[in-house]
């Protein structure tokens, strides 16, 4: 079974993170040990002094074509606490148009001698093409409509948290799936758990096709809420408006928003999640970011412990995704 | 220019190609062709004796295994001068036009500045026969800078020889501005063609690849076939119209060719080309996000590379064209949704027709032929001296090649200036050995003379 985002629909890729896909010739077995090593990195963040020598000696390089302070804190936090040095690439998109080529970039970093380079760009695809430049592991940390896997991973970490597990869940995900690589990499991840994943979103706000996408799709939030146990809300842009993809935000949100009415529609249990930042009052209502159940804020907190066990795995511990230990 | 003229009598020789199979619009034989010094075909028989032919001192060349045929024609190309040089000139697109078998290639206008006018066609004419490597002609655009907005000169034009006019790069989107420019191209003296590159902009804005099943997973904005479906519907819809002759480019969509199809069926005066990527490649190729792969019209799905196969078969394409369209290393080397459509094409076509179309039994070396040279040249408006019979008194444009030899396609050995070629490390069958621009060889035994 082929899933979103897998790329070349070649799974397993030892030295980088750029899909969902690498992790592992097995998927689920990949995101597991993600998650178990996960475990020791959140009893580490919670010490006094939050940090190993794990990394020592290594270089971690932040090179992001697009501002996303959160992500980029959360993966330069990651590699401080395993005491690896840091250093930030900004660039912004208007340089790349001034006439350096990516790989010119790509090649100017790795003069400097880094072991992982955490990519951030709007263009899909741009990951991939730094791994084959580079030879310093790469990791995505979002790359355009693509995928951004430490999300994912993060995701289902905080499901595990605060479910119990991913393998049964239903979860569905509501929004601009079209536009979104969290969602491209939830699907992949969710699926491979073994969740039961339920796209929502107007025909707009879907990729053309879904050929080859283990998922259910509704157009009705109201008839699938009372039997989801994750809701995951996307991030509606506005910029959504002016191509023609809905009539307005007022009405996403009548048809598509997290209302305090709808919230009510959903089991006790159910967990409310979100990527951020959130549009409050649009595709979730503010007091329902605030219920219990929403788990907005464990996804942020987990993102750090989560991308520790990414940059481990690919830096520190020798062994490649699923356990081989061959490299 | 009287320059090339010097020095096409100082190096002017007579030849015979011997031991060949030759094959032209008359049919297929086993003789030897000779070829004199004034660049025509002296004789074609068995046995040929240079010398009781008059022609003293002739080289010959070994045809044997071969097959010898008139020189291919593209009518389809980007040679990027004037404005691009850095990615390619007339020079080293004749170069690489030459490699591949082609005696004529036809210039798209979306230079910088556009062929729109009398100043710049005759600008690429003569850089054409400066380089002395192939008839290089030039088509010329339908509107001024290719803006869709007003009527270029075609008038002008057409006095200096051009005979298709084109936007290539970008359709006409205007429907009316469309009808005026058949209308007004029908009343000029020489028969013309009018072109059209199809492609819907409100439709395929945006876009970077085929909208379907790997555009959505790789999530990369796609362009719907139906962008090219439209404007082949209303153009035929406008031949009709007005009577004028409308030569679809580049036809990538199985919609398309049964449109196409379906109005030839009605007798309309309506021509299609398709390119060796799209009956060789799928939008498969884009997972790796390698720019090499982005086209317009982008690679689509192995259903719209089997209509195109199949519209080949059947004759509602009638040529091969390559749609060679370098671009310089570092823009290629950028984010997908960056970097520039196209891909070279003028080296590899005849290997890839050999190997993707005659071994599978798609189409006849004869049908490769026929849509790589003699239909061509009648779509294009040069069939007075490309394409001709191999037959005594026509000029010799001759292509001869060995449709079993294997190679492995290497960006770093193409004459091209640029390297972007999808096939990179790709073997095919079907070298091209010798080529002949007017009885001057301008490749022997697979070298470029100049």
């Amino acid at each position: 079974m082929s899933r979103p985002g897998s790329g070349a629909r070649r799974h397993g890729d030892p030295r980088n993170l750029i899909s969902i896909g690498d992790l592992g010739p097995d998927v689920a077995d990949g995101i597991e040990e993600v998650m178990r090593l996960t475990d020791s990195f959140v009893e580490v963040s919670e010490r006094a002094i939050p940090k190993v020598p794990t990394l020592r000696g290594r270089t971690v390089v932040s090179l992001f074509f697009e501002d996303s302070t959160r992500t980029r804190l959360s993966f330069e936090t990651a590699a401080k606490r395993l005491s690896a040095d840091t250093m930030t690439f900004s660039v912004g998109t208007s340089s790349v148009k001034k006439g350096e080529s990516l790989r010119d970039t790509v090649e100017t970093i790795e003069a400097m001698g880094v072991d992982a380079i955490v990519v951030r760009h709007a263009s899909s695809g741009v990951p991939r093409q730094v791994a084959q430049w580079a030879e310093a592991s790469v990791i995505n940390a979002g790359d355009g409509w693509h995928e951004h896997p430490t999300q994912a991973l993060l995701d289902c970490y905080t499901i595990r948290q605060r479910a119990g597990g991913v393998a049964g869940k239903r979860i569905a995900i509501v929004g601009d799936v079209k536009h979104s690589r969290v969602a491209r990499s939830d699907v992949g991840a969710f699926t491979a758990l073994g969740a039961e994943v339920t796209l929502v979103a107007p025909p707009t706000l879907l990729p053309p096709s879904l050929d080859g996408w283990p998922v259910k799709v509704s157009h009705d939030l109201d008839s699938v809420l009372a039997s989801t146990d994750v809701c995951y809300l996307l991030r509606m842009q506005r910029e959504r408006m002016s191509e023609a993809l809905v009539p307005s935000l007022r009405e996403y949100t009548a048809l598509y928003g997290l209302t305090a009415r709808r919230a009510d529609l959903l089991p006790e249990h159910a967990l409310i999640m979100h990527p951020g930042p959130m549009n409050r009052g649009v595709e979730i209502a503010a007091e329902v970011a605030e219920r219990q159940g929403a788990v907005i804020v464990d996804q942020v907190r987990n993102g750090v412990a989560v991308r520790m066990a990414v940059l481990f795995l690919l830096l520190g511990s020798g062994t490649e995704w699923g356990g081989e230990s061959d490299r | 220019m009287t320059d090339t003229q010097t020095r096409k009598a100082d190096v002017a020789q007579a030849l015979v190609i011997r031991g060949g199979r030759v094959i032209d619009r008359t049919g297929e034989r086993h003789v030897d062709v000779a070829v004199a010094e004034d660049g025509t075909i002296a004789a074609v028989g068995t046995d040929l004796d240079p010398a009781s032919l008059g022609l003293h001192g002739a080289t010959v060349l070994d045809a044997t295994g071969c097959v010898v045929a008139p020189g291919l024609v593209d009518i389809h190309t980007h040679l990027r001068e004037p404005g691009r040089e850095e990615a390619e000139t007339v020079e080293t697109g004749s170069r690489a036009a030459a490699l591949g078998g082609y005696t004529a290639v036809l210039a798209m206008p979306n230079t910088e500045p556009a062929i729109d006018s009398a100043a710049v066609v005759r600008q690429v004419l003569d850089a054409g026969r400066d380089a002395g490597l192939c008839d290089v002609r030039a088509s010329g655009a339908i509107t001024v800078g290719r803006r869709g907005e007003a009527l270029a000169p075609m008038g002008e034009m057409a006095a200096l020889g051009v005979r298709l006019f084109t936007d290539d790069g970008c359709g006409v989107q205007d429907d009316r501005l469309m009808r005026r420019a058949l209308e007004y191209a029908s009343g000029l003296p020489g028969p013309v063609t009018l072109a059209q590159h199809c492609e819907v902009e409100a439709l395929s804005e945006g876009g970077h690849m085929h909208e379907g099943e790997w555009s959505s997973r790789l999530g990369i904005p796609g362009i719907p076939p139906e962008a090219e479906e439209l404007m082949v519907f209303r153009d035929i819809a406008l031949a009709r119209l007005t009577g004028a002759k409308v030569h679809f480019q580049h036809l990538s969509t199985a919609g398309a060719v049964e449109l196409v199809r379906q109005a030839k069926a009605r007798g309309l005066p309506v021509t299609a080309e398709a390119t060796p990527h799209h009956f060789t490649l799928t939008h498969a190729e884009v997972a790796s996000y390698d720019p090499v792969f982005k086209v317009n019209p982008p690679l689509r799905t192995a259903d719209d590379v089997a209509a195109v196969k199949a519209g080949l078969a059947d004759g509602t394409i009638d040529a091969i064209a390559t749609d060679h369209a370098p671009h310089a290393q570092e823009l290629k080397e950028a984010p997908f949704d960056h970097a520039p459509c196209g891909m070279l094409g003028l080296e590899t076509a005849l290997a890839l027709a050999v190997t993707e179309l005659v071994e599978p039994g798609v189409l006849s070396l004869a049908d490769v032929l026929a849509a790589m040279s003699w239909r061509p040249a009648e779509i294009g408006g040069m069939a007075d001296t490309q394409g001709r019979p191999i037959a005594e008194g026509e000029p010799a444009n001759i292509v001869v090649f060995d449709p079993t030899e294997e190679w492995t396609v290497d960006p770093t050995q193409l004459a091209s200036r640029s390297r972007n070629t999808p096939y990179a490390g790709r073997t095919v069958r079907g070298k091209v050995r010798h080529t002949l621009l007017c009885g001057e060889p301008t490749v022997l035994d697979g070298k470029a003379q100049r």
